[in-house]
């Protein structure tokens, strides 16, 4: 066998390993998409959106699910941005800036469950029963993180000479800030808040301890709340079979809606693109 | 032919302005004295590193947009009333952006702000605290004449600014600066990025600019110096070797080394 022979044989192997181990990722991933539609369709009804976990459907959990990310969302993204702006346009190669940046990075990958916790002990032991709020300061942490570093990213993409060129025709800072970064940086930022968003809707652990669930439609932010995902986890391990369905459908349904929000940001971002 | 350069009065000179960047150790502008004449055209030329662009940037103090520059000597800036001033100390955010206003910039990249044709112009109008809207039509339309703009664009002075050509987002840029009315134009290697076309059409606008507007630009192209520009200063590791009125330069240079560099026998 001469060189190029055993180039071209190389080569062969080469693409059919690494074709093969694509092959056996999507292998898992199809199959985690078919079990969950499946099961998750089985007792998908019209009964899962109308009623509450007490009467055998998803509506308060879907609602609970939804309300604690939205105001998480409405708390982390504001500061966030503010903190992400901070950094990329007044803070940045100071050491405070480089400090700040570690330290998101850091919070970024913390457990979930070490949020969770600290946020248990700091908001449900003291009122000495799981609430709304301790739910939403949870998730509301988780997502910090990535709105900051996400804003900070978008805006450093932001060439020098568009800030430059505000500079010289002398426009004031805060202006060129807002009325020209950010808007120049304006879908880049839009995908990454979405995408953060899909990141913790999804959450169980953050919430596990500190809103709790619950079966009933929720009676306010200061008592137990009803959340999807710590239902699910509570459902799927109960002895009756109808309830392990409905934990099913919940998952499937949450599936779903995280799957369209990633399409979604993506979309967004490959449209920016064509551009 | 000297007669005529005393007739005309700088209306920007550096006197013995050294620069040094944050971190540096050594100035990389040395003592550079240069008049940049009202209503004229003077380019600025000199291999990659001389400091030309460094020298460009410090005539409307962009430099200041990264902390740690130094600046020693002066800057003057004749204002209205005839008062000069050493733009160097001024120290406000306020002054800064002031004599950003009457020291306009355009760079090497075409930088249209992300936002339609009509308001990448209309924006630092607003700013400048016009509000009534004919006027700013008005000043918008003519800022486009200027850029030789208007006919390519009246139809679409609506649509996103980058969706324009590479050549037109710059002309853009240049009909920005000039309706704010500065009375200083920097062009920091306007046409470095474009096509010979567009270059052509960037030339003939600088010339038309020329004997309203005072003009400073630097270009790599030797060419361009010569067809566009009154004055030329010819820059050589952080120094000015020569400066003079663009034809005796390019014909009969003094130096040894701005005769090496325009006859392309340079090391």
């Amino acid at each position: 066998m001469n060189l190029s022979q055993r180039r071209l044989l190389i080569n062969q192997l080469f693409s059919i390993v690494s074709a093969g181990t694509a092959i056996i990722g999507l292998l898992f991933l199809g199959w985690i998409i078919v079990t969950l539609v499946m099961k998750g369709t089985e007792s998908l009804s019209f009964k899962v959106f109308t009623t509450d976990l007490v009467n055998g459907g998803l509506r308060n959990l879907i609602w609970g699910q939804f309300v604690l990310s939205m105001i998480a969302t409405a708390i982390a993204v504001p500061l966030g941005m503010l903190a992400g702006i901070w950094l990329q346009e007044y803070g940045n190669h100071t050491r405070y800036a480089h400090f700040i940046r570690d330290l998101s990075d850091v919070m970024m990958s913390a457990p979930s469950i070490v949020i969770g916790t600290f946020v248990y002990a700091i908001l449900v032991v003291p009122v000495e029963h799981t609430n709304g709020w301790a739910g939403i300061v949870s998730l509301a942490i988780l997502m910090l993180p990535i709105v900051v570093r996400t804003t900070d990213d978008m805006l450093g993409l932001i060439p020098r000479e568009l800030r430059e060129a505000g500079v010289a025709l002398g426009i004031p800072k805060y202006r060129i800030i807002l009325d020209i970064i950010i808007r120049a940086a304006k879908v880049g930022v839009m995908t990454g808040l979405l995408l953060a968003f899909a990141r913790i809707v999804g959450e169980t652990a953050p919430l596990l301890y500190t809103s709790g669930t619950s079966e009933f439609w929720p009676e306010g932010l200061t008592q137990t709340y009803p959340s999807l995902t710590v239902s699910i986890y509570n459902l799927a391990t109960m002895p009756d079979a109808e309830m392990v369905k409905l934990a099913w459908t919940g998952a499937l349904l949450l599936a779903v809606f995280v799957l369209t929000l990633n399409i979604v940001g993506r979309y967004v971002v490959r449209d920016r693109r064509k551009k | 032919m000297q007669e005529a350069q005393a007739n005309l009065r700088p209306m920007m000179e550096a006197v013995d302005f050294s620069f040094t960047y944050p971190g540096a150790s050594k100035p990389s502008l040395k003592r550079i004295n240069l008049p940049v004449l009202e209503n004229r055209i003077t380019a600025l030329i000199g291999p990659s590193g001389c400091g030309k662009s460094t020298l460009l940037r410090s005539m409307n103090r962009i430099h200041d947009l990264y902390p740690g520059c130094r600046y020693e000597g002066a800057i003057n800036l004749r204002c209205e009333n005839g008062e000069v001033k050493n733009i160097l100390e001024w120290k406000k955010e306020n002054d800064l952006i002031r004599l950003r206003q009457k020291v306009g910039m355009i760079f090497q990249k075409p930088t249209p702000f992300p936002m339609s044709i009509y308001d990448n112009i209309a924006y630092g109008l607003k700013l400048q605290g016009i509000r009534n809207r004919s006027e700013l039509d008005e000043r918008v339309e003519q800022a486009l004449r200027d850029g030789a703009l208007w006919n390519e664009v009246k139809d679409r002075l609506k649509d996103d600014a980058r969706g324009l050509s590479g050549g037109q987002q710059q002309r853009l840029c240049i009909a920005r600066s000039v309706a704010l009315r500065p009375d200083v134009l920097l062009f920091d290697e306007p046409t470095s990025a474009l096509d010979p076309i567009s270059t052509v059409a960037i030339e003939e606008m600088i010339m038309e600019l020329r004997g309203r507007y005072t003009i400073c630009i630097v270009t790599h192209n030797m060419q361009q110096a010569a067809r566009i520009s009154d004055y030329t200063a010819f820059m050589y590791m952080g120094e000015l070797v020569e400066y003079g009125e663009t034809d005796q330069i390019f014909t009969n240079p003094r130096e040894k080394q701005t005769e090496d560099y325009i006859t392309g026998r340079f090391g």
